[in-house]
């Protein structure tokens, strides 16, 4: 037990016996969550199953976030049909739609070091910021694990990937996740954990490392962790108010694999349609036409982001349509204190929070046949935003606001 | 557990927005499902696979979103098995617990043309196409309970009864 990798020391502690890669196993987890979307699927699965009830009330998180507020007669049904559930179970951890976006939430409320995670949502590895090994699951599943506690898992092959030097200007999670999909492309973490070390740990906060994590299942990553540091720490006392325990890899932990990013040396970098490791430099796209800029979800919408956005609109107008949405409630209203709310309101963005919307084309901004979208989410699939002969770009908050303003692909730098 | 079907192929990283987009997954009616399966490539994808076909795919077929309509839909509109150079991990694991057989086979996507009749089994994970034997991975251990128990659900059900016994 003594060489263990950070994968392997979170799923021998949930298997309770010392696991080696490939292993299958069966994991108590610490987490079950759900959102409204899949909520409502995980809970039919359960009604089937004839057990409509939790191994655990206090370990499951539910929030509504991908049809908040709902957008039409059928996403108020199933939101209702949920919120029905939560009363009969007497879940303690519900949030409605005022809230926030579900993996927010975790990030912020729940997830800690050394905690095995799964959630009815694919995006469920951004909790792997904190050191969590998160997964997506399918409602099945997720029903199971709600009921009984317990999962079935392969254990991964562990990838470690070390962030060195302070991020060069406008560079953030964002630019690193789109770093490791573009060198190694979308299937080539599949079966695999990701573990970053990072060099110099406030150089390289939990905001970068949420998003970070969140297109770990872009990469195909079982779990894309951020092994838990001063930064960590700092990040729980201050949102939470009270210490968390580090859980951290073994010294002497052997990694198959290994890769080191240099972020002094980077560039803001953008997903080009229609492939999330079809990876250009924004300087290689700068000039593309856009109709409209997302600034927001649970890959890109904390405070930081808004911050960045900020910066750059300050005192300008955009060009071409902008919607942005801080992922929570908290978000929200630091972004408001702080007066970044105002100055993207002033250049004319749509400003609300908590939801999911656009991102999976689902309303607050749905995709016309040939507009171009350049977003701050996780994915470009085709018809991902909307329409089929849309396209979507991803990039960093850096350089959606500059295209916002210059109503083209733009480098920050274009429009200071 | 062997079956057996012509082949329609699709390629690479086959995500689940063209698999079943998102505006459809307010409901989880197989039929309805089964309709809007794979839409964005091939509106008539449904009625071509009605008769119970296999489909073929490149690499990571499934990645992106958890939706298990994604697995549903594919089932309910009559694939009987999907076998891919790769399988994204979520997608694998909803179409097993959906009941549909997932054999991840390198180089499918070279052996076999589309319409070719192609046969599957799923447990030693043999497929033999164009009068070749191309060896795959099987589903074995706990994913082949599931598969032959039908469902996860139905699998819970039989383990809860166990328990209860």
């Amino acid at each position: 037990m003594s060489s263990q990798t950070l994968t392997e020391k979170i799923l021998s502690q949930a298997s309770g016996k010392t696991v080696t890669e490939g292993d299958v196993i069966e994991a108590a987890v610490d987490i079950v969550a759900f959102h409204d979307l899949t909520g409502y699927h995980v809970i039919e699965v359960m009604e089937k199953a004839g057990m409509v009830k939790v191994f655990d009330k206090g370990k499951i998180v539910i929030a509504f976030d991908h049809l908040a507020p709902p957008p039409d007669v059928r996403s108020a049904e199933i939101q209702g049909n949920i919120r029905k559930f939560v009363k009969d179970v007497k879940i303690p951890y519900f949030y409605d739609i005022n809230v926030g976006i579900l993996h927010e939430l975790l990030v912020e409320k729940y997830a800690q070091p050394g905690q095995v995670i799964v959630a009815a949502d694919s995006h469920t590895t951004t909790s792997g910021a904190l050191g969590a090994f998160a997964q997506g699951m399918g409602a099945s599943d997720v029903a199971a694990a709600a009921i009984t506690g317990k999962t079935w898992l392969v254990v991964p092959s562990s990838f470690k990937v070390t962030l060195e030097g302070e991020p060069a200007k406008w560079i953030t999670g964002k630019d690193v996740a789109l770093k490791l999909l573009g060198d190694f492309k979308a299937e080539y973490f599949n079966g695999k954990s990701i573990e970053v070390f990072v060099k110099n740990p406030s150089a390289f906060p939990m905001d970068y490392r949420a998003t970070t994590s969140n297109m770990g299942i872009e990469m195909n990553a079982d779990a894309l962790m951020f092994v838990p540091d001063s930064e960590t720490l700092r990040y729980v006392k201050q949102m939470r108010g009270y210490e968390t325990k580090l859980v951290t890899p073994d010294s002497e932990a052997r990694y198959p694999e290994e890769y080191t990013i240099e972020l002094n040396k980077m560039e803001p970098l953008v997903a080009a349609p229609y492939s999330v490791d079809n990876v250009k430099t924004a300087g290689e796209v700068q000039g593309t036409p856009i109709d409209q800029v997302y600034i927001g979800s649970c890959t890109n919408g904390r405070l930081s982001d808004f911050e960045i956005a900020a910066r750059i609109m300050k005192g300008k107008k955009v060009k071409s349509r902008c919607i942005a949405i801080p992922a929570s409630y908290e978000m929200f209203k630091e972004a408001l204190e702080r007066g970044y709310i105002n100055t993207l309101f002033e250049a004319g963005c749509i400003v609300t929070y908590g939801t999911c919307g656009p991102c999976l084309g689902g309303h607050f901004g749905v995709a016309g046949p040939g507009e171009v979208i350049l977003s701050t989410s996780s994915r470009n699939f085709r018809g991902r935003m909307g329409s089929n002969e849309s396209k979507t770009y991803l990039s960093g908050p850096a350089v959606a606001a500059a295209s916002a303003i210059a109503g083209k692909i733009s480098l920050p730098g274009d429009v200071e | 557990m062997i079956v057996e079907g012509p082949a329609i192929k699709f390629g690479d990283k086959i995500d689940t927005d063209i698999i079943i987009p998102a505006r459809h997954l307010k409901y989880t009616d197989p039929k309805y499902l089964a309709e809007h399966a794979m839409e964005p490539l091939d509106p008539e994808f449904h009625k071509k696979a009605s008769k119970g076909v296999i489909l073929v795919a490149g690499k990571v077929f499934g990645m992106g979103s958890s939706r298990e309509q994604a697995a549903i839909a594919l089932k309910a509109a009559g694939v009987k098995a999907i076998v891919a150079e790769s399988f994204a991990r979520i997608f694998y694991r909803n179409s097993i617990n959906n009941g549909l057989p997932v054999i991840v086979v390198p180089n499918i996507t070279k052996e076999v043309n589309e319409g070719d009749m192609i046969k599957v089994n799923v447990e030693t994970g043999e497929v033999i196409a164009n009068g070749k034997v191309l060896k795959g991975k099987g589903i074995t251990g706990m994913a082949l309970e599931i598969l032959n128990t039908g469902s996860l659900i139905d699998y819970l059900k039989k383990v809860s009864i166990r328990q209860t016994n």
